[in-house]
């Protein structure tokens, strides 16, 4: 730890470099969400999809040696799991809520099942890109070696944006999140688009994992997943379920997340573990600012039911 | 519940007898909720028999070990009782929420918040008292802790509107991390080098077993909270307007019921529960307040309330079966060569074919009380 090269100067950088790094999982869970919700479902089972992504892309990198088929194999599980929970939920008195919480269950327990064999060996990492090779500071090198998948969920931010605001299929995806019954008057098949909306959803989900094992802690154990796919559905609320203010946000809980370590390598340590909850009481106040008991939170999806 | 319910045909209606005709009315109303319950749990099974046959192993023999683990002897069933002991207050920090219509799913955190306050509070107070009275005051102390904790979310659900799951969760990994610097820091007995713990109670305050039995008091303890639990539900007013107020919100305030402030009771009984787990598992089992305190027991609580389709009463059974299939989960590893994770698996399985079972509530006319209820 070189940080008296640049003194604190180091917090910010590594905070922004944490918030780079930690931030990516997020942007691709809430994404996911975020079609899922626009459809007006909502899935609390991502955590699980999440693991088993990260399970799945590490076990295929660590047999075929890329990481790029290991992610595609996780986008495939995870768009299974969003099947599976999109196909339940269209059954009459289920709950989708209670659903997503079994389906977390059962994703982390055969995730841990399928996993055990993968624990001690290596998979290769996915790439980055060093933008600072231009200086001589390690430190600035190190937090700008930024990784694909951050800019390649950057690019989908600003496409799903796109895609949801200008074209016919995001018209059909905000028309079915937003009453049912109108979807219906179009000849739209409400449960088919939110059983496809919900398999997209999963698939995203499964990259934010394939980017834990494969990148950033970049290894598989029980361990690897604190929440985020979890997180990343409060965060979609503070969002407005809209896509650029999901990027936005998990820059913003990547920072969060990144602050207990950047304190650390400067030699803070005390009070580790209340930064280290830091990004949960952020979510927290967040949810408690921007929601409200008598109306329903801006921007929100009519069919949606978070407070039922 | 081994009723045939193929004899309830149309032909077996009791003639006018009106109380024959409760009775079936009653049995109707009693016995959908067991058969479709005993009909998931079988589907379940079918399809993680299939997953353990894709495997190449035997689904027969993975069974049979789990009742060999879980219930073959008194040894195996005296260890499913200890696990289910802390699982039977999980369970009721979900099952008490859900009567007002809330999925609470933080049980976890209110379990170590209430593990850290009673480990905190034994210290003060076996200096000055004896064993018992010690005993009862951390095991307040630790009620309290998870009371307020889980309180918390059902004060925000219902003054700010903030989704119970999410934030009850959250609160969750915010509590588990108060721990964490708790035991860490202040908490901590400097003789714990490896495992940061607190100071450990002296012997002869902890939780003792039953009489005849290897079982700590945790267990009856539990058992004796679900009772009094399914009485609150079942038999006050309380738990009258708290079902009203979970079948309709807007209805029950037009009523004048104080949901504001039975939200709130609930949950916070719900957290008391959960600390209560965690007080227990302190006295009884670590001895100290530590990081063997997250075993998984808030979450594997959430199961057992789905299943028991939050009756309190039914909780109990559910507790002792799936504390049954965890303590079978070393057997199955050492004999079949599976990772222990198989028991999540089982589980995780369980849980969707039940929930998605729901959906065939009231698609069978046998079970449609009306049927019964006509002028016989």
């Amino acid at each position: 730890m070189e940080s008296t090269a640049i003194g604190l100067w180091g917090i910010p950088l590594a905070i922004l470099a944490g918030a780079i790094r930690v931030s990516t999982p997020f942007i691709f869970v809430s994404l996911g969400e975020t079609i899922t919700e626009r459809s007006g479902r909502i899935n609390l089972g991502l955590e699980g999809t999440l693991v088993f992504g990260a399970m799945t892309a590490y076990a295929i990198a660590v047999v075929t040696g890329s990481p790029w088929l290991g992610v595609a194999g996780a986008m495939a599980a995870g768009a299974s799991f969003g099947l599976i929970h999109g196909f339940i939920c269209r059954w009459p008195k289920v709950n989708d809520i209670a659903i997503g919480i079994a389906m977390m269950q059962f994703g982390l327990g055969l995730a841990f099942f399928l996993g055990k064999p993968y624990i001690q060996p290596a998979a290769p990492h996915l790439p980055s890109i060093p933008f600072g090779f231009w200086s001589g500071l390690p430190q600035i090198q190190a937090a700008l070696d930024i990784n694909v998948l951050f800019l390649i969920g950057a690019a989908l931010t600003f496409a799903l944006r796109w895609v949801l605001a200008n074209t016919r299929i995001g018209l059909t995806l905000r028309v079915v999140g937003d009453s049912t019954d109108a979807a219906r008057a179009m000849g739209i098949d409400p449960h088919r688009v939110r059983l496809v909306a919900t398999a997209v959803g999963g698939a995203f989900a499964a990259v934010g994992g394939a980017y834990l094992s494969l990148y950033y802690p970049g290894a598989w154990n029980e361990g690897i997943s604190s929440g985020q796919g979890l997180m990343a559905v409060a965060l979609v609320i503070f969002a407005r379920w809209n896509p650029v203010g999901c990027f936005l946000a998990a820059l913003l809980f990547g920072g969060a997340g990144a602050l207990g370590p950047a304190l650390q390598s400067v030699g803070v340590t005390s009070g580790y573990y209340l930064f280290y909850a830091a990004p949960y009481a952020l979510t927290l106040v967040i949810m408690i600012a921007t929601s409200s008991p008598n109306r329903p939170v801006p921007g929100m999806p009519g069919a949606l039911s978070l407070t039922k | 519940m081994t009723i045939g319910i193929d004899n309830l045909s149309e032909a077996a209606v009791p003639a006018a007898g009106s109380w024959a005709g409760h009775l079936a009315e009653w049995t109707a109303r009693r016995l959908e909720p067991v058969v479709i319950g005993l009909g998931a749990i079988l589907i379940g099974l079918v399809l993680f028999s299939l997953f353990i046959l894709a495997l190449g192993k035997s689904p027969l023999l993975l069974f049979q070990l789990m009742y060999t683990g879980g219930f073959a002897s008194w040894f195996s069933i005296q260890n499913s009782l200890s696990r289910a002991a802390p699982l039977l207050l999980t369970a009721l920090c979900v099952a008490l929420p859900a009567r007002l219509g809330l999925v609470v799913i933080g049980g976890e955190g209110a379990l170590a918040l209430g593990g850290v306050a009673a480990a905190a509070a034994a210290l003060p107070l076996a200096h000055l008292l004896p064993p018992v009275p010690t005993l009862a005051g951390i095991a307040l102390a630790a009620m309290l802790a998870g009371g307020i904790w889980i309180g918390c979310v059902g004060a925000l659900r219902h003054y700010r509107g903030v989704n119970e799951t999410i934030s009850s969760l959250l609160m969750s990994y915010i509590a588990i991390a108060v721990m964490n610097q708790l035991i860490e820091g202040p908490l901590r007995d400097p003789a714990s080098l490896n495992k940061p713990s607190t100071l450990p109670l002296p012997a002869d305050y902890l939780i003792g077993p039953l009489p005849g039995m290897d079982v700590h008091w945790g267990f009856a303890i539990g058992i004796a909270t679900c009772v009094l639990s399914y009485l609150l539900i079942e038999t006050t007013t309380w738990g009258f307007a708290a079902r009203v107020a979970g079948g309709n919100t807007r209805a029950a305030e037009v009523q004048g019921l104080p949901v504001g402030r039975l939200i709130v009771g609930f949950t916070a009984l719900a957290g008391a529960c959960a600390g209560l787990a965690g007080m227990i598992e302190v006295a009884a089992v670590q001895g100290s307040a530590n990081g063997s305190l997250i075993a998984g027991y808030g979450y594997t609580g959430i199961l057992v309330a789905f299943l028991a389709r939050h009756n309190p009463l039914a909780i109990i059974p559910v507790a002792i079966l799936i504390g049954g299939i965890d303590a079978s989960g070393g057997l199955i590893q050492r004999r079949m060569g599976l990772p222990d994770a198989t028991v999540l698996v089982l589980q995780g399985t369980l849980f969707v074919v039940i929930l998605a079972c729901e959906t065939l509530y009231g698609r069978f006319k046998p079970f449609n009380p009306d049927l019964w209820k006509r002028d016989l």
